[in-house]
């Protein structure tokens, strides 16, 4: 049986799999993906004198500078994408209190002992809300260091203020995605799977996501 | 200058050891601008031009000599004119050649992130080299002296270069040779120190200027131009002298225990997802317990 490309979020499918990302999600996950990774090895380049070959990715450094600022303003749209996909799956429950509570678990592979988590758990929740505030962040710090010229130079000073808050909600943001990347490549098998083709199987959304996994289970009967 | 390839080694019928062997002169170049005797004449601002190639510019009028608010991307050395009226001296009309001070601890260099877009030579001149700008504009924001400037057509910054070309091929900078009234002197950073304080006691000593004195500010590390200033207590009157100019603290800040504390921040965590992995390892799913509610 073939299945349609375009999948609501929840369908379970034949050979035991759950569609846990819709195309648009993913969509927007890679935008975000791509221009955020974009800023952060320019951004980095320009942090320092020992990453400045990353700035090669835009092709030279004073191409990367004068790209630097465009891709961010993709990058933050499409995190206004995302905020209109996620913002309400987003929002924390009473159950997140509890997984919070007992994350050790979570960490030392003890997920047996874990609460049960919903659609997103409440660590990936604690990203995404970092991710969305640095984003509004970094654009507003962005867009002062974007035009410089602009900036009477009795009012220069502000600028020694706006770029290290730029870089720190920067460097914020790339401890989370450091951690991001960790779980999703090597941490967590099967969640890269489900990010690129939509895919997850019934094992892995009902040890994963068990609330979530009963919610669907319940709605296709 | 005389740099050490110029030391003489031997002297010839000369009895004993040679007199000055292996003793070299500091070869750091400094420019003195002596405030007293400028005439506003615009000689060096003609000079800088012509040297460098850059049209004369468009002039603004506002009721006084200053022909143009500020320097400029391609206008790197102008002229201040300034009336400052005083109960010791009256009116008195101050003329201050502006320009890049070369500061020994140049706040643009400290600022600049790109490799090579900025250098310092050992003669103490600070050079911008456009190739490797990359026009983020960090150095306005680190000089106290608002001296770069931006091109915004090629989206490259500007300033005095001291004539580095020049002086490499041991000439003086293009304004030292233009100027009228030798108020403008150039030699080593000694030499320069020298002249300037025989002129300030000179001026304590001859004319009612008892305030005079040298602007070498120590906030940059001292300053490869000085002045010689009638009143050395209040550059402001200068259009703008800062009398103590750092480079600004937060730019400090950033470039040093925020850079480290960030560096730290990202080695361990990139080491802490590493150690987990080798202590805990992947997420394992029993197959059969799963899947039952
Ligand atoms: C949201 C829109 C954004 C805008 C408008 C923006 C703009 C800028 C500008 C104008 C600069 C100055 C140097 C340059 O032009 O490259 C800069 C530096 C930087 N940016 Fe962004 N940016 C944005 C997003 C981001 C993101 C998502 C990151 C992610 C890591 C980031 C990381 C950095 C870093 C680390 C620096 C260097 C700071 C330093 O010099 O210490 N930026 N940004
Ligand atoms: S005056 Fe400004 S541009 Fe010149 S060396 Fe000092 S900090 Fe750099």
């Amino acid at each position: 049986m073939s299945t349609p490309t375009i999948l609501r979020e929840g369908t379970i499918l034949p050979e035991g799999q759950v569609v846990r990302y819709t195309f648009e999600e993913r969509a927007c996950h890679w935008v975000n993906g791509v221009t955020y990774l974009f800023c952060m090895l320019t951004g980095l380049a320009f942090y320092s004198p020992y990453l400045y070959w990353m700035s090669y990715v835009g092709g030279s450094p004073a191409t990367a500078r004068t790209l630097h600022p465009w891709v961010g303003v993709f990058f933050f749209v499409a995190m206004l994408w995302m905020h209109t996909l996620w913002k309400v799956q987003m929002a924390s429950i009473p159950e997140d209190q509890q997984w919070k509570d007992n994350m050790k678990y979570y960490i030392e592979n003890r997920d047996e002992l874990l609460p049960p988590a919903g659609r997103f758990n409440a660590g990936q929740k604690l990203f995404y809300w970092v991710m969305y505030y640095a984003a509004i962040i970094l654009l507003l710090t962005g867009v002062v260091m974007w035009f410089p010229e602009l900036m009477p130079r009795n009012l220069h000073w502000l600028l020694t203020i706006i770029i290290p808050i730029h870089a720190a909600a920067a460097l914020v943001t790339i401890g989370a995605f450091i951690i991001h990347i960790y779980m999703g490549i090597l941490m967590v098998p099967g969640g890269l799977k489900g990010i690129a083709y939509g895919r997850v199987s019934e094992e892995w959304a009902a040890h994963h996501h068990r609330l979530w996994y009963e919610k669907i289970k319940k709605d296709s009967r | 200058m005389p740099n050490e390839a110029m030391q003489v080694k031997a002297i010839s019928a000369h009895p004993g050891p040679v007199p000055g062997g292996n003793v070299s002169r500091d070869y750091d170049v400094c420019k003195l601008i002596d405030t007293t005797t400028c005439i506003g004449c615009k000689a060096c601002e003609v000079a800088c031009l012509e040297w460098n190639g850059y049209e004369f510019r468009e002039t603004t009028f506002d009721n006084t000599y200053q022909t143009m608010p500020d320097t400029a991307w391609n206008y790197w050395n102008l002229i201040r004119f300034n009336e400052v009226e005083s109960e010791e001296h009256g009116l008195q009309w101050l003329m201050r050649k502006d320009q890049c001070m070369h500061c020994a601890e140049p706040g643009c260099l400290e600022a600049c992130p790109a490799d090579g877009a900025i250098v310092q030579y050992k003669n103490g001149i600070v050079d911008f080299n456009q190739e490797n700008c990359i026009g983020c504009q960090y150095c306005v924001t680190g000089c106290p002296f608002n001296i770069p400037k931006f091109n915004p057509e090629t989206k490259k910054v500007f300033k005095c270069t001291l004539c580095s070309d020049r002086v490499g091929a041991g000439l003086e900078p293009a304004c030292i040779k233009a100027c009228p009234t030798g108020c403008l002197h150039f030699g080593s950073k000694e030499d320069m120190k020298d002249l300037a304080e025989r002129r300030v006691a000179q001026l304590h000593k001859e004319t009612s200027y008892n305030k005079a004195g040298v602007y070498d500010p120590e906030g940059v590390g001292g300053t490869h131009v000085i002045y010689v200033l009638h009143d050395a207590e209040n550059p402001e009157k200068y259009g703008g002298l800062p009398k103590n100019p750092r480079i600004p603290l937060m730019v400090s800040f950033w470039k040093h225990p925020l850079k480290w504390l960030g560096n730290v921040g990202l080695v361990f965590g990139i080491a802490g997802v590493l150690l987990h992995y080798v202590r805990f390892g992947p997420k394992v799913i029993d197959k059969k317990e799963e899947k039952k509610p």
